[in-house]
């Protein structure tokens, strides 16, 4: 068979299921194509040995009728699974194993998929390259020294390099969205509350939400599909009927409103990702949808709001990382609050220091109102724009991000630049709804960039459906040259 | 005594003071499981057995909001006339410290559960209302044990995220007493509801103190001390009296009063500064994104509020029409539901002149020196009723009947056992009892003669020995009766 792994996950599992091929040749062919690869750094843990024996179990007395046979998949290092160490690619957490398994992954395990490994993250998320990660960086299979994006970059990595049919990443503000659209893959931040975070290391629960980061549109409706549903664990988790996703993926986006917001024509936006824009709303106008002019007044603001919002959480989320129940404790320090403070330094990067004190302040008396207070009520504005389009249009189309991949340590010491890497996928977040980026071409040098569908909250199957439309006549295709196996 | 004497004031040198007492009740709520998670309450259990992941704060874990601690919750704010707030929200407030494992606590700050309330306090100078700002839900922390070890602290996180009410007054209590009568109240409020237990040995009802002092009519308040947590309401009286002179010493001598929290020292009985304004914790709330804020259902209020059991006020209402008590009887008898249980049981068949007022005199008498509770006393409501029932018709006098609960106050014997096996039957048959008055009357007929002469004093005598023959079994009524005939 030609190579397993260059497939979608879609095929993959068709191929199961007809029994033209066993999880453990699938398994057994990924476990290859990880060993082989020197540098991409995209994994911090491997499950090879007890995903082989996973494969073997499966194929022993394979069970058919679920959505995902067999299959083995690698998930970002930030969902906490049973027995096997999870990281949040910190050293606060290098030696963590959770006696517990993820509601997420749990559910992908009920559909007969296993646990491949665990994919390196910038650390608790934190980050727009994956150069937080305690880890190491990861790079983008599309070049040497290039970063994949984050913070879920590990996932896309491995994805777009074929180390894993499929993963899965957090979205707090782009974490998905981006790296999808620097490696060229698919990525869909769902509805807030689709996907329980019960079980997955949180770094600013309001806006955190898994999603599905796949080969293609169809692979991410049947990920989707495997992951979505209520969690009474998670007081957040919307209680809805499950939806078929993968079964009522259609082409047929004929009559569909599609929004295009002025406010995402940003200054310095390089020439390409203007074009690849304008190419999409061509190819959506042949689908047969009709393409309108919208504004979103507010999404000046959402990028500040994020990050008055996102750090306040994540300064009381990470407050539990104290050496003293368990994870990482310093050994210096002559009583609790020196080991707090050494626990702490030692065991926290620097950005996520970064955000932590950002966040104590705006909580603090006396900027609260200032801060706080004010940021809750512009993100209320930012879902009040969002709200009053979808009255108009059925999704919005935008770029995914203003540029495309940029090298290692390009950005590192500038805070304010990587920041502005989100400014088109932090609005999401904000409002609480879903958006899916997909690869929509390259640029001269043959970087991917990704175009952006963001949808009303819940209609998952419509930006699915708009989406699947779009993969079609753009036809994408990924030409990789596979420098890390060298 | 005189309205004014009633009044609390300490006796400055520069003149008369009033205290300024306010109170934030701690209140565990009565619940199988904690406040976000399944865990067990259960007092007592080895250190860490009753711990979740979610208490512990694992990575990934979120809260998810116990119903029955909303209900009991909105209980005692239906309990307190209070205003229930159909929304509310649960924010974090945060600090680091070793028994908060989340680095944070959930609790109400800026809308709590329950909103103004009201609390009637039956005081020897009447009734007064102490008014209640506000009643919200938290979780409590853990226990840090600093003296098991030299040089380490162990923490047992079994009360890690046990539900709590906090009730805070409004500054309306001006003395140790009504302090006392107010925490009494209160406690026995949420016992009748059965939304806590009011244990204050095992921690289930503690209290933050704040205590200021101002010049006898003056308006405004003066500044505030906090006294943290307080176990006992003897010691808060204590600590009390103690910050109250502190305050009024420190005023006179010109100085002022910092604000600031301070500790109670039972030992020494005084109290300290834990830590000033400056240094107060910056805790930081905000609303708690893992939880949605807290929408009541109408119905469910509605609900509570119809199957709402009789409580202290009512009860006493209730006592004093059917059982025509006086309101100071029926105060007593109300104050525990226990003993209004114990009440109305024993009266269900038998005297209610004598149930209260062996209830409240020589029962009440022997559970104070035995320091225990009504339903720990070995006096059962059955063996009560026995001994009030052989005092009304007859078979032992109420003097007897002091003998016989002598013995069952300590040995718990049913008192028709204890009258036979200590032959106290009285002397009822009035052909016994003539023939022992006959005896008496040929034995002293000098007497007899100087009574009928107009000497009515004898008539004492004669009983005295009437008794002295029966020793002391004689029935009263009935010697006085043969007695009156007999001297005609």
């Amino acid at each position: 068979m030609s190579d397993i792994t260059k497939k979608s996950l879609s095929e993959i599992v068709n191929l199961i299921k007809k029994k033209e091929i066993k999880s453990q040749e699938v398994t057994a062919s990924f476990i290859d194509n990880i060993k082989k690869d020197k540098k991409l750094n995209s994994f911090i843990t491997n499950c090879n040995e007890q995903a082989l024996e996973k494969a073997k179990t499966f194929d022993k007395n394979p069970k058919l009728d679920t959505l995902l046979p067999g299959v083995p998949i690698a998930v970002k290092d930030l969902f906490c699974t049973e027995g096997v160490k999870t990281t949040a690619g910190s050293k606060m957490l290098e030696n963590f194993i959770p006696n517990y398994e993820s509601t997420i992954t749990k559910n992908l395990w009920n559909e007969g998929a296993f646990l491949l490994g665990k994919l390196n993250c910038d650390e608790y998320a934190m980050g727009s390259s994956n150069e937080t990660s305690y880890f190491g960086n990861v790079m983008n299979p599309i070049a040497e020294n290039t970063v994949p994006g984050g913070s879920s970059g590990g996932s896309a990595s491995a994805l777009a390099s074929d180390l894993t049919p499929t993963t899965i990443g957090t979205d707090t503000g782009g974490s998905i969205r981006q790296p999808a659209s620097f490696t060229g893959t698919v990525g869909l931040k769902p509805t807030y509350g689709l996907c329980s975070r019960w079980g997955i290391v949180a770094f600013a629960s309001s806006l955190d939400q898994a999603g599905p980061m796949t080969k293609t549109v169809e692979d991410c409706a049947l990920m989707l599909e495997a992951m979505a549903g209520f969690d009474k664990k998670d007081s957040t988790s919307i209680n809805k009927k499950k939806e078929n996703y993968s079964k009522n993926l259609t082409d047929n986006i004929k009559g569909l409103k599609i929004g295009i917001p002025k406010e995402y024509r940003v200054d310095g936006m390089p020439k390409e990702i203007d074009q690849l824009w304008e190419n999409g709303k061509k190819i959506l106008k042949e689908s047969g949808a009709e393409i309108i002019d919208i504004s979103l007044p507010n999404t000046k603001y959402a990028l500040p709001t994020y990050y008055i919002v996102a750090p306040a959480e994540a300064s009381s989320n990470l407050a539990r990382y104290d050496g003293v129940k368990y994870g990482f404790r310093s050994s210096k320090g002559n009583n609790l609050i020196e080991m707090y403070e050494n626990t702490r330094s030692e065991g926290f990067g620097d950005e996520v220091k970064r955000r932590i004190l950002i966040g104590t302040y705006v909580l603090s008396s006396g900027y609260y109102d200032a801060y706080y207070i004010k940021a809750q009520k512009v993100r209320q504005l930012i879902k009040n724009d969002f709200d009053q389009s979808f009255k108009k249009v059925d999704a919005i189309l935008t770029p995914s991000t203003p540029s495309v991949a940029f090298k290692i340590d390009e950005k590192k010491d500038d805070p304010i630049s990587m920041y502005l890497n989100d400014i088109f996928t932090v609005p999401v977040n904000l409002a609480g709804i879903p958006a899916i980026s997909i690869p929509a071409g390259t640029d001269n040098n043959n970087y991917p960039l990704g175009l952006q569908l963001i949808g009303k909250a819940l209609d998952e199957q419509k930006l699915l459906n708009i989406a699947f439309a779009a993969e079609k006549k753009i036809n994408f295709k990924q030409n990789l040259n596979r420098w890390w196996e060298k | 005594m005189t309205k004014e004497n009633e009044k609390y004031l300490i006796n400055g040198e520069k003149g008369k003071w009033e205290v300024v007492i306010g109170l934030e009740v701690h209140a565990q709520v009565t619940s199988n499981s904690k406040l976000f998670s399944g865990s067990s309450t259960k007092f007592g259990a080895e250190p860490n057995t009753q711990v979740s992941l979610v208490d512990s704060a694992f990575p990934g874990m979120l809260p998810v909001i116990n119903e029955y601690c909303i209900q009991q919750a909105v209980k005692t704010g239906l309990g307190l006339n209070a205003k229930i707030n159909t929304y509310s929200v649960f924010d974090r407030k945060n600090y680091f410290y070793a028994d908060l494992p989340q680095g944070y606590q959930i609790s109400q700050y800026k809308n709590p559960i329950v909103g103004e309330g009201k609390i009637t306090l039956d005081l020897p100078g009447g009734t007064k209302t102490i008014g209640i700002e506000r009643l919200h839900l938290e979780q409590d922390a853990g226990k840090s044990i600093h003296d098991l070890d030299p040089s380490n602290t162990y923490v047992d996180l079994n009360r890690s995220g046990v539900a709590l009410m906090e009730i805070v007054s409004k500054p309306d209590l001006r003395s140790p007493d009504e302090v006392n009568a107010y925490v009494k109240k209160l406690r026995s409020i949420m016992k009748y509801l059965g939304t806590c237990d009011g244990n204050m040995q095992e921690g289930s009802l503690r209290a933050d103190v704040n205590v200021s002092v101002r010049k006898e009519g003056d308006k405004e308040l003066g500044t505030r001390c906090e006294i943290k947590n307080v176990n006992s309401i003897k010691f808060m009286e204590m600590a009390i009296a103690y910050e109250a002179q502190r305050q009024v010493e420190l005023l006179e001598s010109g100085k002022s009063i910092d604000q600031e929290t301070r500790l109670f020292d039972i030992k020494k009985n005084e109290t300290r500064s834990m830590r000033s304004k400056e240094d107060a914790h910056d805790y930081r709330y905000f609303p708690d994104p893992d939880l949605l804020p807290l929408n009541l259902d109408k119905e469910l209020i509605e609900n509570l509020k119809k199957n709402l059991p009789e409580l202290p006020d009512q009860k006493k209402e209730r006592f004093i029409k059917d059982y025509s008590l006086s309101a100071y009887e029926a105060n007593i008898l109300v104050s525990e539901k226990e003993i209004s249980e114990y009440f109305e049981e024993v009266v269900k068949n038998s005297d209610i002149k004598l149930a209260k007022n062996w209830i409240i005199g020589d029962l009440f008498a022997s559970l104070n020196d035995k320091n225990i509770s009504i339903s720990q006393s070995p006096v059962t409501t059955k063996k009560m009723s026995q001994l009030i029932d052989s005092i009304s018709s007859g078979v032992i006098s109420g003097r007897t009947a002091k003998e016989v609960f002598e013995v069952m106050k300590e040995t718990g014997e049913e008192p028709n056992k204890i009258i036979e096996s200590k032959g106290l039957q009285q002397k009822s048959d009035p052909k016994e009892l003539e023939g022992i008055i006959d005896k008496i009357l040929a034995d002293n007929k000098d007497k007899v003669d100087q009574y009928k002469s107009g000497k009515d004093k004898l008539f004492g005598f004669f009983v005295g020995q009437v008794m002295k023959v029966s020793g002391g079994k004689a029935n009263p009524q009935l010697v006085n009766q043969i007695l009156k005939k007999k001297l005609k």
